[in-house]
């Protein structure tokens, strides 16, 4: 289900890509193959009458030089085509996503003209099906590479230069990204997961993702709140419709509607949380998330807000 | 011989070089949101001066520690006020100049505390990890720390002279706003 290969493509591109890989594939087989019968055929029959004449050899290396040539030129002609179809996607009809790379998780705003509209989400990228999807890269820190095999081919995420890719899935799923670029001691822990799913469900998802934060109507998440708000939380993470504002972290309104907490590394439960939350180096060592030295209860507060009603 | 020598001499820089970078990553995470008594000043009235207090940086010339300091520095928004050091809302960080002590424990007591005109306390903010993070590289700022230890370059363009070769500026107290 969890499906993180090139060769079950789920967009047009990808397609492509994976049309060209096989074509590759085949053709580079078979020249492997008979450059080895060919050299196979010379060794066993070398020195056999004292070796072709002049004209026999010019005539094979001929027959050889325009045999690679043709095979070249087929091979670019195709690669050249699937760039074309790759490129095919740009319109003005489509929905524009930011993703900012971090060191080490997907930084993700879904945007839209008016500001309080805006969607701004971690790690997990849902898309409506059969709709062109313009993404915008960015980096904060290092070079980071987008790439979900399903959908497209890589594209680098370098500081100080917007990239952008287009993508149209064409099958519902879930399918997995990853960082494809050495970006530090977590580059394994940086995935991304991509849900493609019908329209209307989109829509829904996407209207819940614009209200503001968890509720706080349980005595322990109205303490929860206040330890987001007022502890080192809101530091670095956004809780919308609260105090907590802070812009270097992910941002946690609806991290419990999420599938997966740092980048894929665990899956979200209050269990998973808590253990996150009371020791993330121990989790994922080296994340720029500290251990906060929160109490038990503490913890537990905070997961109550946080954690939704997993 | 000449074999022996060198290799004596690579293999004494490479243990030299063996604490540069140590990353703690399981820094004990007490809750330190209480800071002892740390005096601002140097001065004092009468009698012998009192003793130190015990509170000792854990950062002191990592460079790993520093570098992390960098980045929070900007991360957290220290750059808003004191700039990369030149200061602007709020004072310099790269001069001699120190309203409330350039020692860690003064530095640190001041992120924990907040100070006066503008300074907001960070004690409920931070971890204590980063508050450490901070001090060492807020060190790094006016040469207070080995020069191999402190950064070397920054992530963005370069602005200024980097922190690894800043001359140590001499701690002067003020007590008040210059």
């Amino acid at each position: 289900m969890n499906m993180q290969s090139m060769l079950a493509p789920a967009g047009l591109q990808a397609a492509a890509i994976e049309r060209l890989w096989w074509i590759f594939l085949i053709v580079t087989s078979l020249v492997f193959v008979a450059v080895i019968v060919a050299l196979v055929a010379a060794i066993v029959r070398r020195n056999r009458d004292g070796g072709p004449s002049d004209r026999a050899a010019f005539r094979g290396v001929a027959a050889a030089v325009i045999a690679t040539a043709v095979t070249l030129i087929g091979l670019i002609t195709v690669d050249a085509f699937t760039a074309r179809k790759l490129a095919s996607l740009e319109t003005d009809d489509r929905m524009v996503v930011n993703i900012t790379g971090r060191q080490w998780w997907w930084d993700i705003e879904y945007q839209h003209p008016l500001p309080s509209m805006r969607v701004r989400t971690a790690n997990e990228l849902r898309l409506p099906v059969g709709r062109v999807v313009q993404i915008n890269l960015q980096s904060a820190d290092v070079i980071h590479s987008f790439w979900v095999p399903a959908l497209h081919g890589k594209r680098d995420v370098i500081p100080g230069h917007a990239n952008e890719i287009w993508l149209k899935a064409d099958t519902p799923g879930r399918y997995r990204g990853q960082c494809a670029e050495f970006c530090g001691l977590q580059h394994a822990h940086m995935a991304l997961t991509v849900i493609v799913e019908p329209q209307d469900k989109f829509a829904e998802w996407i209207a819940a993702q614009r209200q503001l934060g968890p509720s706080d109507a349980s005595e322990q998440a109205a303490r929860g709140r206040q330890i987001v708000e007022r502890g080192p939380c809101s530091t670095c993470h956004t809780v919308r419709g609260t105090d907590a504002g802070g812009r270097v972290g992910p941002d946690l309104t609806h991290v419990s509607a999420r599938q997966t907490i740092a980048a894929g590394t665990l899956p979200t439960s209050r269990e998973n949380l808590r253990k996150w939350i009371d020791n993330p180096q121990h989790v994922k060592p080296g994340v720029r998330m500290p251990a906060l030295g929160l109490s038990r209860d503490d913890i537990d507060a905070v997961v109550a807000y946080l954690g939704g009603t997993q | 011989m000449k074999f022996a020598v060198t290799v004596c001499v690579l293999g004494t820089i490479f243990v030299l070089a063996c604490e540069r970078e140590q990353r703690d990553l399981q820094f004990p995470s007490e809750d330190t949101r209480r800071v002892p008594m740390i005096p601002v000043t140097d001065f004092h009235a009468g009698g012998s001066p009192p003793p130190p207090p015990v509170v000792k940086s854990p950062f002191e010339d990592n460079a790993y520690a520093m570098s992390e300091g960098k980045r929070l520095y900007s991360w957290y928004n220290c750059v808003g006020c004191h700039a990369h050091g030149g200061g602007g809302i709020g004072p310099a960080l790269m001069d001699s100049t120190w309203i409330y002590g350039g020692r860690p424990e003064q530095i640190y007591a001041s992120i924990v505390q907040g100070r006066p005109n503008g300074m907001p306390s960070f004690g409920q903010r931070l971890d204590d990890a980063d508050r450490w993070r901070l001090v060492a590289y807020v060190q790094s700022m006016s040469g207070h720390v080995s020069s191999d230890a402190a950064p070397g370059r920054d992530d963005a363009m370069q602005t200024t002279v980097p922190e690894s070769r800043r001359a140590q500026q001499p701690i002067l107290f003020t007590g008040s706003q210059p």
